[in-house]
């Protein structure tokens, strides 16, 4: 919905054109600076602590006042002066507050928290780079950060001053305050955020009132996040505070916690990117765990339900946490979840991936899950072996194959007759396997032929069934090597036979090839 | 026994572990696998087929492989209706409401599904069969799965009857209103305005109830899904309670605290304005629409401006006139790119609906000075979205101020330095030329397009060339030799295949305008003249001209001139040209008489296909079968 649909008729040409304007305006960034009326010229006031301690009060609020005009930093030649008068207060205001006792009156609650709520509450200005990758992408700075920075800066010691009364200041950091604040989450600025998760955790401290409202909204920024807007800057910020609040979590845990541990924490393990917020979820899932053994089974099923299915990158981070899991489960937990969890191990570990494959046969170099395996051998090796049987002798790998051959070899020593028992049976139960497969085919391709002859009677089903042909396809693939020969593009044909004419030594063919890849076939 | 296997399997959710061991005992019980009887069983013609298909269905169901799951899921009709309305009510559905537990992508195609059931669980009478499973998916967080969910409740909702609806309908749809967890609020939303026509007034009553405690609901999901239902819920109230109850509900979410909430109202506030008579809308709506329009929260101000034209509908003339135009430049020099382009992409549409009486005037004086400004703005996508629709304007203001006043816009944007401005331009060359004709347009704007087509950008050339037989059609044979021939052959040997491709069909095209002997004289000898370039790449775009143009052609000019060359480049020592031969022969064939294609082609399609290149044999070959020379 952003500027960019009318444009993305025109495929390809987008982004590449948008990298190149995004790399030169990157440092800029927009600001909060809105049309208000032009900024008054500011005069700077006498330094603080000049003042008699009788006037010290009152030259305070006026600078925190004087602290509310806001500048233009789009325009960085513009009310210079002012700006670096403002700048110099901040710096004072920041100060003051964190080495002088018994300058928080009451008096002054209102003007402080007016001056940080018209400094750092904005609407945040849409990313320059709609389809601004994190992972990617330098993140768009925020300009006014010479000032936005100390005001944060301000706040925090405003917080942390041994004078500082929630009681009082609850007037003001309210919910409405802490809602705003979560929005800001959303920066793309790293220092914001990094500011931001400091001042939140402050807060979280200090106001008790506050707690189970801030818990709340940050619910319901990752609900909107997984299941709405897909794009959230914070994330990771949000879930490191939660991962300090729950480890302060008492027990037994209460519903409304379990209830976000299984209805968010899990299914924020479907993002998309998820590699910039893992490590911080991944401690936060094994916080629970600690906490509450019980809820491993669920949580290993929920992580089985979610299981990346294309995206190896993926794969490696769910198996990671997956083994930090598996180092804090208690035996009896282990037993509950062993079968589907070790079906999903085997197939990682027979994943083409070596990277995925890999990470899966480091399982087996930690002591404590080789002890649960161990425990329940009769129950893993038949799961496994298939896998790790097939693999050692078909993964493309040398390296996964030699651990693979580790792998058989320890699981081998751990029960031996069974181990024995399978090598034996390995071919009838592959035999067994083929056959099941071929009369589910049968099963429904007689399926098929009662829906062709009830078509007439029922038109809603349009679908095939792509599996099933998929299987048949596979052997038909070797016949049809002739057939895919006529789908040669022009082009791709034309490279290939750079090796068959010596004469064509034409730097044409490499420039049409690679720049018209877009549009051949 | 199937039967109890099934009993057993949906009154218990078993794993699939346990469901194998049970299999197991099952089939040790029978003493014979289960598959083979199953199979033997389908092989006898009068075998009793409505048996199978729960079984198989519920076997795969619980497949380990998701993809069997679905695909057995995505048949569920065909079982059904092998099931018969009976079971498919008493089995298969209790069977699929214990089922939600599964893969979000089985649980959409279940949702999806379940919208057509009707007949196969006996028809209107009992379709409310259907609610159970469509309820649970209705709760599911997932928010596709969900969606489907409620659209096909609300499908099946119309094939209720009133009383049913009352029984059955609203009863569910008031639980999900006032479910636990967000899921089942937000699904509800859209399903209040699907029963409330058809209901009691004291259900009525129930239901606007409802909606106002959504409306105001803690959790933001919720307020969203109900402001993007107020348009559409407002549309079955009755007028007296779109004014009592619908404004207030609007009003408040448009001061909602979080902007994707206002935001939802402003779409909301297009439904509600045309529902209003005129001389309500300026107390009822049209404070919060300029609350709207200058919000603080771009996202806001972006929707007003991607709502405009429909606000302007809704509105009428008159508030356009008054509040809407000085609105409209606001948005076309808003501070935020987004809020600007999204404001440009209207700019066409807004001028078009104006009162006519005085449109002329309100465009020249005040949304023109803003289009001047927009045409040199710092962000392209601004200036792109203008350039899509800034043509546009030229039928509206008429041929003297197109002139005086747009042309200038248009040629600064030809030169703009974004490609994509400059495509959206020449993409719609066809309205202005409408109003000034080709004549003038040429004038002012060829010297940019000739240079466009030598654009660094490849897609920039190919839309250019996209609308070369445009152009030449309007310009006529002799300036077009005179101006844009040269381009057009050179097109021919640029270094990006998909500019010789679209070069090679805008010849075709040409040459159905202008017709054959213009081809044999300008067009045919240079592009056989390519046949002998040093370059494959060019030789082999003959080959592909001559595919093109035989047919328009002719007979004459393709055995005479073409066929040929063809047959000589058949010794070219590139397989690639070779093997194009042997295509080209098969795409000409037809064009050729038998004569020529007995003494010239079939010899040449039997050498090559015994060529030593695998690929040129089997060009060759299939050329030969299909102009049956062998």
């Amino acid at each position: 919905m952003s500027a960019i649909s009318a444009s993305e008729k025109v495929d390809g040409f987008t982004r590449k054109s948008m990298r190149k304007a995004q790399k030169q305006r990157k440092s800029q960034g927009s600001s909060q600076y809105r049309t208000q009326s032009a900024p008054v010229e500011l005069s700077p006031l006498p330094q603080l602590k000049d003042a008699p301690s009788t006037e010290q009060q009152e030259l305070f609020t006026k600078k925190l006042q004087q602290c509310c005009m806001l500048f233009d930093f789009l325009d960085s030649v513009m009310d210079l002066k002012s700006k670096e008068i403002k700048r110099a207060t901040l710096n004072e205001l920041v100060d003051y507050v964190s080495t002088n006792r018994g300058v928080l009156v009451e008096s002054t609650y209102p003007e402080i928290t007016n001056m940080i709520c018209t400094n750092i509450f904005r609407t945040l200005p849409p990313s320059d780079n709609p389809d601004f990758d994190p992972e990617e992408d330098e993140p768009t700075l925020e300009a006014s950060w010479p000032h936005v920075q100390l005001v944060y800066e301000f706040l925090l010691r405003f917080l942390e001053n041994p004078d500082f009364q929630p009681s009082i200041a609850k007037r003001h950091i309210d919910q409405k305050f802490v809602l705003q604040l979560l929005e800001l989450f959303d920066s793309e600025d790293p220092r914001e955020r990094d500011f931001l998760k400091t001042i939140l955790h402050r807060i979280y401290g200090k106001f008790l009132g506050l707690r189970a409202f801030i818990r709340k909204q940050i619910n319901n920024i990752f609900l909107r996040f997984i299941y709405e807007t897909e794009h959230f800057n914070g994330v990771a910020e949000l879930l490191e505070i939660l991962g300090s609040i729950i480890n302060g979590f008492a027990l037994p845990l209460k519903a409304e916690h379990k209830q976000f541990l299984m209805k968010v924490l899990i299914p924020l393990h479907t993002a998309k990117g998820l590699a910039l917020f893992h490590a911080q979820l991944a401690y936060c899932v094994v916080q629970f765990l600690e906490k509450d053994p019980t809820l491993t089974e669920p949580v290993i099923r929920g992580l089985l339900k979610f299981w990346p299915k294309t995206c190896s990158q993926k794969e490696v981070m769910f198996l990671g946490e997956i083994e930090e899991i598996l180092d804090v489960i208690e035996p009896t937990q282990f037993k509950k979840i062993q079968e589907p969890l070790f079906k999903q191990i085997s197939k990682c570990v027979a994943n083409p991936h070596f990277q995925v494959a890999e990470r899966a046969l480091y399982f087996w170099n930690n002591e404590y899950i080789l002890s649960l395996i161990e425990e329940n051998i009769d129950k893993v090796l038949p799961i496994m072996f298939g896998s790790l049987y097939r693999i050692s002798k078909e993964h493309w790998n040398p390296t996964i194959v030699a651990l693979v051959y580790n792998v058989l070899k320890t699981l081998m020593e751990m029960n031996c007759t069974l181990f024995d028992e399978l090598t034996s049976s390995y071919k009838a139960d592959r035999q067994q396997e083929k056959k099941k497969e071929q009369e589910r085919d049968e099963l429904w391709k007689k399926l098929d032929e009662l829906r062709l002859s009830n078509t007439n009677l029922f038109q809603n089903n349009s679908r095939g069934l792509p599996c099933v042909q998929n299987n048949n396809n596979n052997n038909n693939n070797n016949n049809n090597s002739n057939n895919d020969n006529q789908d040669k593009s022009a082009e791709a044909a034309a490279v290939a036979t750079d090796n068959k004419d010596p004469e064509v030594k034409d730097p044409d063919v490499s420039v049409a090839a690679s720049e018209s890849t877009p549009c051949a076939k | 026994i199937v039967l109890n296997l099934i009993n057993y399997k949906y009154s218990s959710r078993v794993g699939t572990s346990r469901r194998h061991a049970f299999l197991y005992i099952y089939m040790e019980q029978i003493g014979s696998n289960f598959h083979l009887t199953l199979v033997s069983k389908m092989a006898g013609a009068d075998g009793d087929d409505s048996l199978y298909p729960i079984a198989v269905l519920i076997d795969e169901l619980r497949n380990e492989d998701v993809q069997l799951r679905l695909n057995s899921i995505k048949k569920l009709s065909t079982i059904a209706l092998a099931l018969g309305v009976e079971r498919t009510r008493t089995e298969l559905l209790p069977f699929l409401t214990d089922t939600i537990y599964d893969e979000d992508e089985v649980l959409l195609a279940l949702a999806e599904q379940l919208g057509n059931f009707t007949m196969l669980v006996g028809g209107p009478e009992y379709v409310h069969c259907l609610l159970p499973p469509l309820e649970s998916l209705a709760t599911v967080e997932e928010t596709v799965v969900r969606d489907k969910a409620v659209e096909s409740l609300r499908k099946i909702s119309q094939e209720h009857s009133p009383v049913d609806l009352e029984v059955h309908f609203e009863p569910l749809v008031k639980r999900l209103a006032s479910g636990d967890w967000f899921t089942s609020r937000t699904s509800a939303c859209g399903l209040f305005s699907v029963c409330y026509p058809r209901v009691s007034s004291t259900v009525k009553a129930e239901i606007r109830q409802h909606f106002r405690t959504l409306c105001s609901d803690d959790t933001p999901m919720v307020r969203r899904a109900a402001a993007s239902k107020l348009g559409e819920f407002a549309k079955v109230l009755e007028l007296d309670y779109v004014k009592s109850d619908i404004i207030s509900l609007f009003t408040a979410l448009a001061s909602d605290e979080q902007d994707s909430v206002r935001l939802l109202a402003v779409e909301a506030c297009v439904s509600i304005a045309t529902l209003l008579p005129q001389e309500d809308l300026e107390t009822l709506v049209m404070p919060t629409l300029r609350q709207a329009a200058e919000d603080k929260s771009w996202r806001v101000r972006y929707m007003v401006a991607d709502k405009f034209s429909e606000l302007q509908k809704a509105v009428g003339p008159e508030i356009t006139k008054n509040d809407l135009v000085p609105a409209f430049q606001n948005l076309l020099k808003d501070c935020e790119a987004e809020v600007r382009a999204a404001a440009a992409n209207k700019v066409k549409e807004f001028c078009e609906n104006l009162p006519e009486d005085n449109r002329e005037q309100i465009i020249m004086t005040h949304i023109l000075p803003c289009v001047k400004e927009l045409v040199s703005d710092t962000n392209q996508h601004v200036k792109s979205a203008l350039a899509s629709v800034i043509m546009g304007l030229s039928t509206i203001l008429g041929k003297d101020n197109t002139i005086e006043h747009l042309l200038p816009l248009f040629l600064a944007q030809l030169k703009d330095e974004c490609p994509e401005v400059r495509l959206n331009i020449i993409s719609n060359l066809d309205c202005v030329n409408e109003v000034i004709g080709i004549r003038q347009l040429s004038q002012s704007l060829l010297p940019a397009i000739v240079e466009l087509a030598e654009d660094a950008k490849w897609r920039v050339r190919l839309a250019i060339i996209e609308y070369m037989p445009l152009l030449a059609g309007q310009l006529g044979v002799e300036f077009f030799d005179e101006k844009l021939n040269t381009l057009c052959m050179a097109w021919l040997i640029d270094h990006v295949y998909a500019i010789r491709e679209a070069a090679t069909c805008n010849l075709m095209k040409l040459v159905e305008k202008f017709g054959a002997e213009w081809a044999q004289n300008t067009i045919v000898p240079k592009v056989l003249g390519m046949a002998n370039d040093p370059n494959y790449l060019h030789r082999m775009t003959t080959l592909f001209c001559i595919n093109a143009l035989s047919e328009a052609c002719g007979q004459d000019i393709t055995t005479k001139q073409m066929l040929p060359v063809v047959l000589k480049m058949s010794n070219d020592q590139v397989a690639n040209v070779r093997f194009n031969v042997a295509k080209s022969l098969q795409k000409i064939g037809p064009v050729l008489d038998s004569n020529a294609l007995q003494t010239e082609v079939k010899p040449v399609l039997e050498k090559l296909a015994t060529d030593t290149d695998m690929d040129v044999k089997y060009f060759a070959q299939e050329a030969i079968s299909v102009l049956a020379l062998a």
